[in-house]
Formats: C-alpha cells, structure tokens, sequence
C-alpha cells in the first residue's frame, strides 16, 4: 500500500525507526566499544526527539539470532525505570536492550566454524516495514516514516533474497532507509538498500564522531532532504548472490519467467519450475548473461 | 501497345518559368535523351532511368499546358511540355512502366543470398514503420543504405515488429448497405415506352440475399432453361407489375408465365424459414421469433407499397407485397452480414457461393436431436427451484506451500570468501572467544553505561569539528560532480545533443554486435563479407566515439569516457574475436584455390 499523501500538521514530523545491530561479535572485535557506541545513539535519539514535538522514535534491535523492538517512544510505558543518572527513555531502552540479549544469548546455538556472522538484519528490516505500515494505517495524520539502518556485521548471502524484497517493499511505500555502516569493509545490501528508496548511505571514516556524523546526515527530516546536500556515495556495489549457493557474483544467469539468479546453468528454475531451453552457443553472447554496472 | 521505346517532341524545362527548349525526347527501357533542335543550346539531356524516381503529370481538364514532370534521386526534376495531352499519356504509360519494372530489381546484387521477394503490402509495411520510429529509421539510414546491412537481415531480426503491425490490420468483411438498394427504381424514358433497370453485382448479390426463392430460381433456370438476361428482364418485369400496384394484371401475367410466377409470388423459402423459427422457440422466454414474425400470412397487416391501403380479393393476395415485409427481410439481411466473399462479376458464381453457404449453416443446426436435448438442458437449469437443491460442494484444489525454509536459509557451501572480490573479502570476524563471552561483554558494556550514565562530553570538539569539515568538504566536492540527486543519471547532465548521440552510438553498436555475433561461425562467403563489412562499419565508430569526448566541457568528461567505457569494451571483444579467428583461418586455409586470404 503506497503512503498516502500526509496532511501533516507541519512539514517535517518524522517517524524514525532505528534497526541497532547488537551483533555480540561484531562489537567484540570492533573498535569502537559498545557502550561508547550506545552513548553516540542514544544522544541521538534524544535530539531527534527534541527537534520537534511531535517526532517518534522507534529502535529495533538487530541481533545474532531474534531481532525485536526495544524501544517506543509514543509508547507510555517508560515511566517505571526511573533513573538518576539519565533521561528516562534511556534507561527503559538499556533496560529493554539487556533483556533481549539474554533472550538472544538463549536461543544460540553450535554454530559449524567458519560461518560469516552476520545479524538478521532481513528480519529487523521487515520489522520495521511492518510498524511503518501500521502508521500508515492508523489515519491521515501520521508522521514521515524513514527508516535509519546502523550495521557493522558484514552481509550474509543467504540473506539477499529477503533483503532484495523488504527493499523493494519499502521503495513501493516510499520509505527512505538511511544506512550508517560502522565496519572496516563495505556492506552492498545497505548500499543498495540507500540507492533504490533513495536513502542517505555513509560509512563514518571516524568512529569517535560517530554522534556527529549522525547529526549532520541522518538528524534531517525528509522535507528538509530536498534542499539541504547530503553525501552521495560514488558508486555503488551492484552485486546479487545466487539463489542456490547463496554466493555473491557478479554475472550469472536470470530466468526470464521469475528474475530469479543462478551462478550456473540449470535445466529448471527452483523458484517457478519453469524449464530453461538449450544453452545457447558462444555467438549469442550478450542474451543470456547478465552484467551489472554501476552508473549505467 | 508494348514498345521499347518512345518518341516524341517536347519541350525541356529546367523549371517552370522557363520557356523550355525545342527538341525530340526519346525514351527508352534505359534511358530517357533529350536532344534540343538547336544544336547549339545547351538543354541536351541524357538521364538514365535508374536516377529517375517518380513522376508528376498536369491533368487533361486543367487549363494548364500538358506538362511531364520526372524527378530524380537527387531531388531535382525535368519538365518536359508535350504538345497535346495524347502524347504526355503515352510518355506517362512508358515511364510508369519503366518505373515499375525498374523497383522490382533489387539494388545491390548479393553473392549468394536469393533476392527476397517483396510484396507491395510488406514494402507499405516496412516503410511505415520507419516512418513511425524516428530511431529506427536512423539506424535503417545508417547501416542498409551505406551497404553495411542488407534489407533482409536488417528486417530479419524485427520480424515481431513486421507481424505486429500486420495483424493490426484486420480482415473486415464489408457489410450490405443498410439503404435498400435491390428497391430499384427504374429510370423511365418518356419518349419510348422503355423502362431502364440498373444492375450491379453488388445489387445482385443483395437480391439473391434477400429473396430465396429468386435465388432458388436462378439456380434451377440459368443457364438450363433461360439465358441469365432474360431471367433478369423477367424479374424485372415482376417488379415493374408489382409497382403498377396492378395485382389483377399481375395475377394474369402470372398464369401465363411460369416463370414469371416465382417472382410474382410471395417468397415461400421466406415463409417456411419463419415456420421453423418459431418451432425452435425456447419457452424459456427467447425473443428470437414468435408467432408475429410470420406476418405474411396475416391479412391486412401494415403498410402496402407504394400508399395503397386497399383490400382485395383473397386470390390476388398472393401478388401483393407489403413494405414492412421487404424492409424487414433486408434488415435481417444486412444484420447477418455478408455471407461470401467472391469476386462479384460472376453471377453464377455468386449465385452458387451463397447456396453453399447457406446450406453449411442449416447443416450447422441440423442434427435435431442435439438441439431438443439442448433446450432441454437449458429448461431445466433455468427453472431451478434453489430452496430443493443440495449443498452445492466443489472440489477443493490442494494448496500447495513451499517450504519456506529452502528459500532462505541455505547451509550449503557458504563462501568464506567471495569470488573476485574487489574489495579484498568480507571481513572475516576473528572470534577467539566463545559465544557465551561475547554476551557478556555485551551486556557488561551495558551494566557500565547504566551505571555511569551516557559518555561525557558525547564527542569532543575536535573530533566534531573534524568531522563537520570532512563532511562538509566531500559533499561540496562531489556536488558537482555527481549532482544532487542520487537516482540522476550522468546522462541527463551532458548536454541534449551529446546525450542523443551517445544513445545513439550505443544502439547503432547493439544493432552491429547482433549481426556480428549472428554470423559466427562463419560458414558462406556471404558471411564472411557481411563480417568484414561490419567490421569496418564497427572500427568507424572509435574515432566517433572520440570526437565525442572531446566536444564535452573538460569537467564531464571523465564521466563521458566511463560511459563511453563499455561501448569500447564491446567492440574490442569483437574485433578481437574477429582477428583470431582470421589468423586461424588464414593457419587453415593453405592449400585452399581460391582461398579468402
């Protein structure tokens, strides 16, 4: 269901919804401590709920084996978890935050070595989709939902599928997804995530600013996007990984019936069964493969 | 009157306003020459026809002077004034025909390839279609004008294109006139005693049509028993009796002339095709036919032709006609359409075209049996009583739900390291620690922020300032280089005619690098001179491709040579996969008479 125009009470009401990767080995081995990466966050959150009365916030957490919704800004329950030392919508976000991981902690289980870990960040994105939709639901009134994405755990393959579809979801509601990404090499999915709803992506060169580079980029509203020059990547990284290894690479074969990418030839599409026709030779060359380029 | 060649004295005009000088135009199969009277002037004219592409004539009825325009490739003309307009028909037939014979042959001999041939629909066809698509006929322009592509295979890959555009043109048969044109009315003569019919095949066609028993009639008399213009004089006798309003005199005709007789009669096939409609009738409330429908043996029923209301006696009934029956019948008629589709000259033919057909459709509703246990069907499912009938079950369909499983997860053979990867792999997260320590030093970095309380300051000044300077400095930077917008495209920020171009280029290449790959493995001579042809055409794209760069302002063109990369990627492969398989063939091709090399 596309958004409907908003009769906004004013122009630049945003709904955020944070997906927080809690990935416990990516922040082990990261630079930047999780506990100073919270305080970056959470300042941050406080701002953008300060920038206008009636903005909300949402977080999800993204974690290794669950992702769920640990903090709600329009939700009253944040009154019990008072707390000297800090606003209280932090303290029921920690708090909330610290039972999921025990949650999460207790639904691991043996992982084979070798294994890329990467969070569920399919799910907390389909999460999200899921509560904007809601939003849309409840009325003309509503605040401009955008969806802003902090990952550091690398890409798993395995994922694309789910990603590709909540991407495209969200680029049908018209819902930017804004990607920060906090690792050493570069994610393709938040890249393309950015691109094709067009989304603000940015890989902080210095994590220490990390609350800087959250305020200058992704504190602005969506009204405010279109006059207001915001860091555009290069290039982005195209690349799709195979239905049936989960590989990533970069030219394979499609099947015409279903869009769906194979790294070798088959005889039938596992997606819609269609049957594949001979392999054509050599000289029709351009038809069958597929090549992505940036900047077509 | 075939000739090969013709003569005659005109006039040649440079253009209109020119007096035109005396001479003798003699034209041939080949050639049209001019040679003035004077030898002295300068008006000589020696064209040969393959130049000439049309022609243009003044009309007979103008008061304009009986010109000849011939124009040629070039979109220059000749004038020549004739003297009369007898001449400029004979001068006009010749060039018709020369010109006609002349568009048959095709241009370019080809060496081994049959000359397709084109019919005159297919030609309109294609040349619509490059009259529609501006790009099309730009890349047509390009390549099978300056030789690169013949027509055929130009055509060949767009064979969808062709049957589009001819199913769209779909084979309407036309319709009778709705206006009643077998109602003819004679023209009188008012000095002989002569009354004139007009008939036409179309009209003849409407007859048989609308009249069964003439038509019947027709069938058994001609040309067994009268030739088809008595028949003809006869049926119209018929209708002249029957405009006298005179039914006593036509009874009397009648019972001299049989034949006559039919036409005088009412229609009886009519008659009887209205029983059978009403027979068919299905209870079940069809408005098709019911018993009004049979007016023609109603007494006093509508309005007689020609105004008469007067009755008569019941054995003159038989002769009169009534208006609301003709116009009734051609109304079914013209409804039903157009039952056959044969020339119309032949009245024979037609005649018996039409008794075919129409003795397939009764054929069609013949079998009895089929029809009453149809209607029977039809009854009972319409005259359902819903209260009495059973719980309506219908055979449920298994769903079938992929397991949603094997779509997303996959534990088989997860790369570690992705193939090719620019970007040196993905990080590769160095656990020494086990998973139940990793959570705890999550939740322990959580325990200490709650305890402490969020960092102090968040983010030091310099590091901030830093920041901002950075930020502020990349965006400033790439603002002109890749513009606001991240979904814009370089191309729509060169300018429009670089941009056309580019375009262009690339799909003048696409159309090259379809041939080219479409020819491998080269198997003819004619392959093999396609190739070298697009070859050529291929290597002149390069210094285009430059001439382009250059002509772009210097701060996009780093963006055109991106742009510009492919292409030039595209056509190397090819060039290249062109020189190997010279060298091999040249490797192979020793002992070979009349070898290629």
């Amino acid at each position: 269901m596309a958004s409907a125009p908003s009769k906004l009470y004013a122009d630049d009401v945003s709904l955020v919804v944070v997906l927080l990767d809690t990935n416990p080995f990516f922040w082990s081995s990261s630079s930047l401590s999780f506990s100073q990466f919270l305080s970056h966050v959470l300042a941050f959150l406080n701002a953008i709920l300060t920038l206008n009365q009636l903005n909300q916030v949402v977080v999800i957490a993204t974690g290794y084996n669950s992702c769920d919704y640990v903090f709600d800004s329009s939700s009253d329950l944040n009154r019990s978890f008072e707390n000297g030392r800090m606003p209280v919508m932090c303290s029921s976000l920690l708090q909330k935050l610290e039972e999921f991981l025990i949650k999460d902690e207790q639904l691991s289980k043996e992982e084979p070595e070798g294994k890329i870990k990467s969070s569920l960040f399919s799910g907390s994105l389909s999460m999200a989709l899921c509560y904007i939709q809601r939003v849309f639901r409840s009325g003309a009134l509503h605040p401009h939902p955008r969806i802003l994405c902090l990952q550091g755990s690398p890409d798993g393959p395995e994922q694309y599928v789910a990603i590709m579809n909540a991407i495209f979801s969200a680029q049908r509601s018209s819902v930017p997804i804004d990607s920060c990404y906090l690792g050493s090499q570069n994610s393709a999915f938040l890249q393309q995530a950015s691109y094709i709803t067009a989304g603000v992506h940015h890989k902080p060169q210095n994590l220490d600013g990390l609350f800087q580079y959250l305020m200058t980029i992704f504190a602005t509203d969506l009204h405010s996007r279109s006059f207001i020059h915001l860091p555009k990547p290069v290039g982005v990284d195209f690349r799709a990984s195979c239905f049936c290894h989960k590989n990533t690479i970069d030219m394979g074969y499609i099947c015409s019936v279903c869009l769906s990418i194979f790294c070798k030839h088959h005889k039938k599409c596992s997606t819609c069964g269609s049957v594949f026709g001979q392999a054509q030779s050599e000289a029709a060359s351009a038809s069958d493969k597929k090549r992505k380029t940036p900047e077509t | 009157m075939a000739s090969t060649h013709v003569t005659k004295r005109a006039k040649y005009k440079t253009t209109i306003k020119d007096p035109g000088t005396p001479g003798t135009l003699r034209m041939t199969f080949e050639k049209i020459l001019f040679v003035p009277h004077n030898p002295k002037s300068a008006g000589k004219l020696d064209v040969e026809f393959r130049y000439i592409k049309g022609q243009k004539h003044t009309k007979e009825g103008s008061n304009k002077p009986p010109w000849l325009n011939l124009t040629n490739n070039q979109n220059g003309s000749f004038i020549f004034e004739f003297e009369n307009y007898s001449d400029l028909q004979e001068c006009r037939d010749f060039v018709g025909k020369v010109l006609a014979k002349g568009g048959e042959v095709s241009e370019k001999p080809t060496v081994a390839y049959p000359d397709e041939q084109l019919s005159a629909a297919e030609m309109e066809l294609r040349i619509k279609l490059l009259q529609e698509d501006s790009e099309l006929q730009k890349l047509h322009k390009q390549f099978v004008l300056s030789g690169v592509l013949t027509e055929t295979e130009f055509w060949a890959t767009r064979k969808k294109l062709l049957d589009r555009e001819v199913s769209k043109k779909t084979k309407q048969w036309l319709g009778f006139k709705s206006a009643m044109i077998s109602d003819i009315k004679p023209s009188t003569d008012g000095r002989t005693n002569k009354v004139t019919f007009n008939l036409t095949p179309e009209v003849i066609l409407q007859i048989f049509a609308e009249k069964p028993a003439v038509h019947r009639a027709f069938l058994s008399y001609v040309p067994n028993k009268m030739s088809e213009r008595t028949f003809w004089t006869k049926y119209f006798r018929a209708e002249y009796l029957h405009s006298t309003k005179n039914s006593i005199a036509a009874a009397a005709e009648a019972a001299e002339d049989e034949e006559l007789a039919v036409f005088l009669k009412q229609d009886d096939i009519l008659a009887s095709e209205a029983q059978k409609k009403i027979r068919r009738v299905d209870p079940t409330l069809d408005m098709e036919a019911d018993e009004g429908d049979d007016y023609t043996h109603l007494p006093d029923h509508g309005i007689f032709r020609e105004g008469n209301k007067e009755m008569t006696e019941s054995q003159n009934e038989l002769y009169k006609r009534s208006l609301s029956q003709d116009i009734n019948r051609h109304a079914a008629v013209v409804l039903e359409g157009r039952a056959v589709d044969v020339e119309l000259e032949d009245t024979k033919a037609v005649a018996e075209a039409l008794a075919q057909s129409k003795q397939k459709s009764s054929n069609k509703g013949e079998s009895d049996g089929d029809i009453s246990r149809e209607r029977l069907d039809r009854l009972s499912r319409m005259t359902e009583i819903e209260d009495l009938q059973g719980p309506n079950t219908l055979p449920l369909a298994p769903l079938c739900i992929k397991d949603p499983r094997d779509y997303f997860d996959s534990q088989q053979a997860n790369a570690l390291r992705t193939s090719g990867d620019a970007l040196g792999g993905i990080e590769q997260i160095k656990c020494g620690l086990s998973t139940q320590e990793v959570y705890g030093s999550l939740r322990e970095s959580i325990s200490s922020i709650k305890a402490m309380g969020l960092k102090e300051p968040i983010v030091k000044p310099e590091v901030a300032h830093q920041v901002f300077d950075a930020l502020t400095n990349s965006i400033s930077n790439t603002k002109y280089h890749i513009g606001k917008n991240p979904q814009e495209s370089v191309l729509d920020r060169l300018p429009r005619k670089t941009k056309e171009e580019l375009l262009h280029h690339w799909t003048s290449i696409l159309e090259l690098l379809k041939h080219f790959w479409a020819s491998y493995p080269i198997t003819t001579t004619y392959l093999y001179a396609k190739v070298n042809r697009l070859k050529d055409a291929m290597s002149n794209i390069y210094p285009q491709l430059e001439e382009i760069k250059g002509s772009v302002p210097s701060e996009l063109r780093h963006q055109v040579s991106l742009l510009v990369r492919p292409m030039h990627q595209a056509l190397d492969a090819a060039i290249q996969h062109y020189e190997a398989s010279m060298q091999k063939r040249s490797a192979q091709s020793g002992e070979r008479p009349n070898g290629y090399v």
